[in-house]
């Protein structure tokens, strides 16, 4: 199956193409192909992986490396625990055929199978199929549903190519694919203007950052001489690496990540882009588009680790950019009042999550949090999803149409509870394995500037997601439909993904003995040697007790004026008896609340600078270089445009009507004496050719 | 026992006076009958041509190419007046002078 | 055959023009059996004449066309054309006498064998099968264009 990845991309593909011909004539509107040749890729993906996981079990059972070895180098060298990557580690699997060839340029197109690829194939296909069948009931009755189906597996499939391919242009494809298919998903409902606007919004900015891609991928393609990103690697962490070339292709391949994957500055586009359907917003924030960035950043991270330095230690561009996008996007997480928008800043912030990881030479930490977030977002994603859908009536507006929904929907409350418990990292869902990786590695990587970020993170997270299922769940009911529960197709994919946000972090227990996920999918050859952290239960501690208190105090503003006692207050309250009065006064208590804690504490502060920033400086930039132009434009206008130019169309225009006038004649509409025309034509030039022969 | 020598030329030169004439035809004609009689014209010039020039190479596909041009003569025809018959239903007349909606 | 043409395009009854064609239709029959290309003229017989003339006559009938004599079957660009068609005719004149002044036909029994019936069969079906299925596709097509576009509504 290794070798024959291909199929797994390719499936979703087919399906996109069926569904397209053929979709609408089909009983259910072609989503059956969606899920099915999903479903099928998702099989595919599980048989790669456990392969790829009995190749590395044998490979280190055969005496090669792994076990054996690495307990001597602990025993030998205690601090370094990563001893192993001194020896050969499992290579990965590639195949590839020649595409083209030109003056000794050789363009292949194949697969790279690793670690990496099994591992991002698997999340990959498993939210995709998740988002499959839980759009058969949320699209349902939808005016372009077979177009979204067809889109949707064809987004699968780009991303898919993304992960499998084994040179960075076919990479390319798929990152472009990738943008185009959310481009147009966003989009979906393009008849209003906000949506379309969003789309645009989107498909520009992440523009903005593929040009810094291409010119990234170039410059490393002069720099090593290949496209194949093992040849790549391989060169980053040779001898011979020409450094300058490394620290600017680096540096724009950064500014890729940041367009696609939403980072500070270019981060803007990606709580617009929830103006699409919320399974397309799920599938991006998830496993396709943004994490694109990160997986890119993870394939090519010899690259990075060389050109930034990152095992100088100090601050670099890449763990700086990750830094400044975690408190940006936690912090505007809590002035949102649309649920979407809170996970959209949640997602930028976690992505920065990752993309600092990255930064401080956590690859593991990075990818395992990518791992996990992917469950989690995606359960989160679309369990706001099914509370719109069945509860609010079609609005994500949390103030104003939702609130007490977890009696009416359960199953929803629960599993986006066990989401948000996740996503603040509390022990011992799986946010809180991932996370606590990267915050060990950065204080043990003398990154402690980034570990108190991080816990800044940790906290602010908490903080938020609180306010957020307090919002939505707790407290009266302010919608005016009749909110129930959403049928299994949208619950069953999200109790799947509750049951994945549970166990998921357990694979790389440290403290529990199991670092599976190290073991499995780091790569073995062509990679830098990275010093991992040990479990610190100090740390671990001192996060998770950061997340309480971030759920503390915000549970405690939320909930102490309705007399509901304990933190995390799941228990029943008085509702008959507040029920009209209590309706009001929760409202307006909510916003005092939300009022305090914006102007009176320090993040609060931030919040208010930090979306002031948005709104001010990067729009004032905007505006100002409007108005600039507006004003050259103007003197332009005057001076030019008045004078010369008018004057020239003018004569221009007078000349070209005297013209047309003429021609008019010849023009008469008349069949026959068009032809007359062409065979004097004919004549004339049978004549000419003659006597030039 | 055949032997005999023409010369090409007077087929080449008949073809090319049919044709000319066949010309004239397209373009001073009004009726889209008569116009079509000349287009008939025309090909059969190409015919002649096609087929004399059979017999000075001695290679037999000029005679196939003159038997298709005659079937898609014929396709071109039944084609040709059902344009006609259009024009003279929505015009209530064969001329083609009528015909100039693409008048500029 | 040549003033067949000429009655072709200037007769100014259109029936009359129609059986000035079928003068040059034969004509051009009788030119094909002259250089041995029997198939090909038998066939210019059958379809030109028993065929497409056929369909002409009732296209004019069913154009209603002045079966009388009438004068104004020509537009008013007859002496524009008439200078086109002559000044067309000279350059072709010219070239063909330029190209191929002195070569000459050379009609024997080989020529005679090679361009019976049975080679022409041959040629089509061996070298030439594809055009040939291609030309009756467009047939077909032609049949049901003609259908589509004549249809009464």
């Amino acid at each position: 199956m290794l070798r024959n990845a291909w199929l797994i991309p390719l499936l979703p593909a087919i399906s996109f193409v069926l569904i397209l011909l053929v979709g609408k004539r089909l009983p259910r509107k072609g989503a059956e192909v969606g899920v099915g040749m999903v479903g099928a890729s998702f099989a595919l993906s599980c048989v790669a992986l456990v392969q790829w996981i009995q190749r590395v079990d044998d490979h280190e059972g055969s005496g090669g490396g792994g076990h054996a070895v690495r307990g001597l180098a602990k025993a030998l060298v205690p601090a370094q625990e990563a001893a192993e990557h001194g020896l050969p580690g499992v290579a990965a699997v590639t195949r590839s055929f020649t595409w083209w060839q030109n003056g000794g340029v050789k363009f292949d197109v194949g697969i790279q199978i690793d670690g990496l690829a099994v591992m991002m194939m698997f999340v990959v296909t498993f939210v995709s199929f998740m988002v499959h069948v839980y759009s058969t009931s949320y699209m349902e009755g939808d005016r372009r549903f077979t177009h979204f189906y067809a889109l949707l597996s064809l987004f699968t499939a780009s991303m898919l190519l993304l992960v499998v391919a084994n040179n960075t242009l076919e990479l390319l494809v798929g990152w472009e694919l990738v943008g185009l298919c959310s481009f147009v998903l966003i989009g979906h409902w393009w008849e209003e203007k906000p949506n379309s606007d969003a789309a645009v919004k989107a498909f520009l900015t992440t523009r903005t950052g593929d040009v810094g891609f291409m010119i990234g991928i170039i410059i490393i393609f002069f720099a090593a001489g290949t496209f194949d990103i093992n040849g790549i690697n391989e060169y980053a962490l040779s001898d011979g690496a020409n450094h300058t070339l490394l620290v600017v292709g680096a540096s724009c391949l950064l500014l890729g990540i940041i367009g696609k994957s939403g980072q500070f500055p270019l981060h803007t586009w990606l709580p617009d882009a929830m103006a699409g359907p919320t399974p397309v917003s799920a599938l991006i924030h998830a496993a396709t588009m943004v994490v694109a960035g990160v997986y890119f950043g993870a394939r090519l991270f010899p690259v990075f680790y060389e050109g930034f330095s990152i095992d100088a230690g100090g601050i670099n561009a890449m763990a700086l950019i990750g830094g400044i996008t975690i408190v940006i996007g936690a912090v505007l997480a809590f002035v949102q009042r649309d649920i979407k928008k809170v996970l959209a800043y949640s997602t930028i912030s976690q992505i920065g999550y990752m993309v600092m990881a990255l930064g401080v030479g956590a690859w593991v930490a990075a990818v395992f949090h990518l791992f996990t977030h992917a469950f989690f977002k995606a359960l989160l994603f679309l369990g706001a999803g099914s509370v719109s859908h069945s509860g609010s009536h079609h609005s994500f507006d949390m103030k104003n149409d939702m609130g007490g929904l977890r009696k009416h929907m359960p199953i929803t409350f629960w599993t986006f509870m066990i989401g948000s418990l996740a996503l603040a990292g509390i022990f011992p869902l799986a946010g809180f394995w991932s996370k606590d990786e990267i915050l060990a590695t950065a204080g043990h990587a003398d990154f402690e500037f980034f570990l108190v970020v991080g816990l800044l993170g940790a906290f602010m997270t908490a903080a938020y997601m609180t306010r957020c299922v307090y919002l939505t769940f707790f407290g009266e009911y302010r919608g005016h439909g009749q909110p129930h529960e959403s049928p299994p197709a949208i619950t069953v994919p999200l109790i799947a993904l509750a049951g994945l946000s549970v166990v998921a972090g357990l694979i790389n227990a440290a403290p529990l003995g199991i670092e599976k996920f190290t073991e499995w999918f780091e790569p073995g050859v062509a990679f830098p040697v990275l010093e991992h952290a040990d479990f610190n239960y100090t740390l671990a501690t001192v996060s998770v007790l950061t997340a309480l208190i971030g759920i503390g105090i915000a549970a405690y503003l939320w909930f102490q004026e309705e007399e509901l006692g304990a933190f995390k207050g799941l228990t029943q309250r008085n509702t008959l008896a507040h029920a009209g009065y209590a309706f009001l006064e929760n409202k307006y208590y909510l916003d005092a609340l939300y009022e305090n804690v914006i102007v009176a504490s320090i993040k609060g502060a931030i919040a208010n600078v930090s979306y002031w920033v948005n709104q001010h400086v990067i729009d004032g930039i905007v505006n100002a270089l409007g108005r600039g132009a507006t004003t050259v434009g103007r003197a332009t206008y005057d001076a030019l445009d008045q004078r010369a130019v008018d004057g020239a169309y003018n004569g221009i225009a007078e000349a070209t009507g005297d013209t047309g006038g003429l021609l008019r004649y010849v023009q008469s509409g008349r069949v026959q004496r068009y032809a007359l025309t062409l065979f004097a034509a004919v004549g004339a030039l049978s004549l000419a050719l003659w006597l030039v022969y | 026992m055949l032997a005999a020598d023409v010369a090409l030329n007077q087929y080449l030169i008949l073809s090319a006076f049919l044709f000319c004439t066949g010309v004239y035809g397209v373009l001073a004609r009004r009726n889209g009958v008569l116009v079509l009689l000349s287009v008939e014209l025309m090909l059969n010039a190409v015919n002649i041509n096609l087929v004399a020039f059979s017999a000075f190479t001695r290679n037999i596909s000029g005679q196939v190419f003159a038997l298709f041009v005659i079937t898609i003569a014929a396709a071109e025809v039944g084609v040709g007046l059902a344009i006609v018959l259009l024009i003279y239903r929505n015009l209530r007349s064969p001329d083609l002078d009528r015909v100039d909606q693409l008048k500029g | 055959m040549a003033g067949g043409a000429i009655g072709v395009v200037r007769s100014p009854n259109i029936v009359h023009a129609a059986l000035f064609l079928i003068v040059v239709l034969v004509g051009a029959a009788a030119q094909y059996i002259v250089l041995l290309a029997e198939f090909v003229g038998i066939t210019q017989f059958f379809i030109y004449i028993g065929a497409i003339a056929v369909l002409f006559l009732f296209g004019i009938m069913l154009t209603r066309a002045p079966m009388g004599s009438r004068t104004d079957f020509d537009n008013d660009q007859r002496w524009p054309a008439a200078i086109v068609a002559v000044f067309l005719a000279g350059v072709l004149v010219a070239l063909v006498v330029d190209a191929f002044g002195n070569d000459k036909i050379r009609l024997d029994d080989q020529l005679l064998e090679t361009s019976r019936t049975g080679p022409v069969g041959d040629s089509i079906f061996r070298n030439f099968v594809i055009p040939f299925e291609v030309v009756s596709m467009l047939l077909l097509a032609a049949l049901v264009g003609a259908v589509v576009i004549a249809r009464r509504d």
